[in-house]
C-alpha cells in the first residue's frame, strides 16, 4: 500500500515541484510556446519593485501577527488554565474562529471595518475608529492583522494550554515556599518550561502567516493600490491572470527558499532556550 | 496561582474549591471580542434594512427569517452545500482509510531502507506548501482533465494530507505492540485481515483526529477550489460566497444571511462535537 501512496504523492506533489523549477527558467505565459531564458526571471525578480513590496509586506505582516497572536494566546491560556468557572465553555468559545472559513469571516470583518467600527467611533467620538482603515494604504494592514489574530488565536491557545498542563504543580509549590510572587512564578517557572511550545507556536504561526491569502482576498484584495498584496496573492494574480507563468514559478521558488530559511532560523534560535526538566 | 497563595494564608479554606473570579471575569470579557463578529453576523442576518439603518449594534426587534430564504436562492446555497459535502465526505473517509494503510505499511517496515526513505520523503513534503506548487499543479491537473472537476479536488486533498498524517499515524502505530499481530499471524490471518481486524480498530482515536483535520481542511479551504474550479455549478461554499460577492451590493442583510448560512454547517457540527474537534486538532498539531 505504501507504493501507490508514494506514486500519488510524487505525481501530485513532487512532480509539480520539478515542473515548477523547469518553468522558472522559461518565459512561458501559461499558454502558447515558450523559450528558455536562463536565469533572467530570477534576476528580474530582484529588481522588480512589485515583488519586493510583496515580500516586505508579507514578512512585516507575518512578524507582527506572529508576535501579537502568541502574546494574546499565551495570556489567555494562562487565564484559562487558572481555576476559573465555565472553563470548557470558554475554551470552546475561543476555539470557534479556527473552525470557520477565513474567507467568509473575512467578508464579515470587512463589513465591520467599513460600517460598524466607524459608526461606533462616531458615536463615541474616537477619531481612529471613525474612519474605514481598509481604505488607507498605510492602515489597511492593521485590519488584516486583526482578522489574522482573531482567527488563529484559538488554535494557539489550545497549544499553550496543552503546554501549561505539562508543567508539574510541585514547581509552583516550591516557588511558593521560596516566597515567589505570581509575576516571578510566571517568568521563572512557566515561561522557561513552555519553551518547546513556544517553538511550535512561533514556527507554525509564522509559516501560516507567510502564506496569507484568504484574509487579504476577503478584506482588501491587495489594495488600496497594491499596499496589501501578499506573495501568494501576487503569484496567483501574475501566474493565472497576468500571463507571467514562468516568472511567477521563479518567484515561487524564491518564496519557498525564503520560508525555509525563516523556519530554520526560528528553530535554531528558539531551541537554544528550551530547557530540560 | 492566586489560589495557592490564598490557601496558604487561609489554611482552613484549603478544602474548598477556590474559583479565581478575577481571572474568570477577565477571560469572559476578552471572549466578547471573539463573540462580537458572530453577534454582528447573526444580528444583521435577522434584521430588516430599515432596522439596520437605525443602528448597526442593536439586536433585531423582529426576526426576519425571509432573509435566509432569499439568500438561499441568490447564492444557490443548496447547490454549494451539496458540492462541499460531495468533496468533504469522500475526503474524510478515503483519507482515513488510505493514509492509515500506507502508514501501517511504513510503520511496520521501518527497518527496511526503502520504507525509511518513504517515511522521510512523505514528511518532507510538508515543507512545500500549496501556494508554491499551485501554478504547475493546476497546469498539470488541467492536462489530466481534473480541473473544474470535484474528483480532482478530492484527489488533491487526500494526497496533500498524507505528509502530516504520516507523522500522526506512524508515531501512533509504533506504540502498538507487535505481539498482537504475531498472534494473528499464527492463527493464519493475512496482512489484510490483520490490518482490518487488529490494527484499524486500535487506531480509533487517531482516525478521529485525521478525520477532523481532513474535514476542516477540505471544508474551509478557499485557495485550492479557487484555482481548480471555474464553473458555478461546482463551487464549494467559500468559493460560492466569493463569486456571489458582487450580487449583494448594498443589501447587507441578504449578504449576512448568506454568510451565516455558509458558516452554519460547520458551526452546528462544532457545537455538537466541540470536545472531539478541539482534542483532534490539538493531537494533530502537537505532531508538527
Amino acid at each position: 500500500m505504501a507504493i501507490p501512496g508514494f506514486l500519488l504523492l510524487f505525481l501530485f506533489h513532487t512532480f509539480p515541484v520539478i515542473r515548477g523549477a523547469f518553468y522558472s527558467f522559461t518565459n512561458w505565459k501559461g499558454y502558447g510556446s515558450y523559450d528558455f531564458v536562463g536565469l533572467k526571471n530570477y534576476i528580474e525578480l530582484f529588481n522588480d519593485s512589485r515583488v519586493m513590496d510583496s515580500y516586505i509586506f508579507t514578512f512585516k505582516f507575518a512578524v507582527i501577527s506572529t508576535i501579537l497572536v502568541n502574546a494574546f494566546s499565551l495570556v489567555l491560556a494562562v487565564g484559562l488554565n487558572a481555576k476559573i468557572k465555565f472553563k470548557n465553555t470558554l475554551r470552546a468559545v475561543y476555539f470557534t474562529p479556527h473552525i470557520l472559513s477565513i474567507l467568509i469571516v473575512g467578508f464579515i470583518f470587512k463589513h465591520i471595518f467599513t460600517y460598524v467600527l466607524p459608526e461606533i467611533g462616531q458615536t463615541l467620538g474616537i477619531e481612529i475608529l471613525a474612519k474605514n482603515i481598509l481604505g488607507y494604504p498605510d492602515l489597511a494592514w492593521i485590519g488584516i492583522v486583526v482578522l489574522a489574530v482573531w482567527q488563529s488565536s484559538g488554535f494557539h491557545i489550545i497549544l499553550y494550554l496543552a503546554g501549561l498542563q505539562t508543567i508539574p504543580q510541585q514547581l509552583y509549590e516550591a516557588a511558593d515556599i521560596d516566597g515567589a510572587n505570581n509575576w516571578q512564578k510566571f517568568w521563572r517557572v512557566t515561561f522557561p518550561l513552555l519553551a518547546p511550545f513556544f517553538t511550535v507556536n512561533l514556527v507554525v504561526a509564522m509559516r501560516n502567516f507567510m502564506m496569507v491569502f484568504d484574509h487579504i482576498v476577503a478584506l482588501t484584495n491587495g489594495g488600496p493600490g497594491r499596499a496589501t498584496e501578499s506573495i501568494s496573492l501576487l503569484i496567483y494574480r501574475g501566474g493565472f491572470e497576468g500571463g507571467e507563468f514562468g516568472y511567477q514559478t521563479a518567484n515561487s521558488i524564491i518564496y519557498f527558499i525564503f520560508i525555509l530559511i525563516i523556519a530554520v532560523i526560528q528553530v535554531k534560535f528558539l531551541q537554544r532556550r528550551e530547557v530540560q526538566l | 496561582m492566586i489560589d495557592s497563595i490564598r490557601s496558604k494564608v487561609f489554611p482552613k479554606r484549603k478544602k474548598k474549591k477556590n474559583i479565581n473570579w478575577i481571572a474568570t471575569i477577565l477571560v469572559i470579557l476578552v471572549s466578547l471580542i471573539i463573540l462580537f463578529p458572530l453577534y454582528i453576523t447573526i444580528s444583521i442576518a435577522l434584521k430588516s434594512p430599515q432596522e439596520l439603518a437605525q443602528s448597526v449594534l442593536a439586536p433585531p426587534l423582529r426576526f426576519h427569517w425571509e432573509n435566509f430564504a432569499e439568500a438561499m436562492e441568490v447564492s444557490n446555497f443548496w447547490r454549494s452545500l451539496r458540492n462541499s459535502a460531495l468533496v468533504s465526505i469522500p475526503v474524510i473517509f478515503l483519507t482515513v482509510l488510505s493514509n492509515s494503510m500506507v502508514c501501517y505499511a511504513i510503520a511496520r517496515n521501518m527497518n527496511n531502507r526503502f520504507f525509511k526513505f518513504l517515511y522521510f520523503y512523505f514528511v518532507s513534503a510538508m515543507f512545500v506548501p500549496f501556494p508554491i506548487i499551485m501554478l504547475p499543479l493546476v497546469k498539470q491537473m488541467s492536462g489530466y482533465g481534473l480541473t473544474d472537476n470535484l474528483v480532482g479536488l478530492i484527489i488533491i486533498y487526500i494526497v496533500y494530507s498524507l505528509p502530516l498524517n504520516t507523522l500522526i499515524y506512524v508515531g501512533y502505530i509504533k506504540t502498538i505492540p507487535k505481539s498482537l499481530e504475531e498472534a494473528a499471524i499464527i492463527d493464519g490471518g493475512s496482512i489484510w485481515q490483520i490490518f482490518w481486524s487488529v490494527i484499524f480498530p486500535l487506531l480509533k482515536p487517531i482516525n478521529a483526529t485525521v478525520a477532523i483535520l481532513a474535514g476542516l481542511f477540505s471544508w474551509n479551504s478557499f485557495m485550492l477550489p479557487l484555482v481548480m474550479i471555474a464553473s458555478r455549478k461546482l463551487m464549494t461554499l467559500p468559493l460560492a460566497q466569493y463569486a456571489f460577492q458582487s450580487q449583494y451590493s448594498i443589501d447587507f442583510n441578504l449578504a449576512f444571511a448568506s454568510y451565516l448560512l455558509a458558516l452554519s454547517p460547520m458551526l452546528i457540527f462544532y457545537i455538537i462535537s466541540q470536545k472531539w474537534v478541539i482534542s483532534g486538532v490539538l493531537r494533530g498539531s502537537l505532531k508538527q
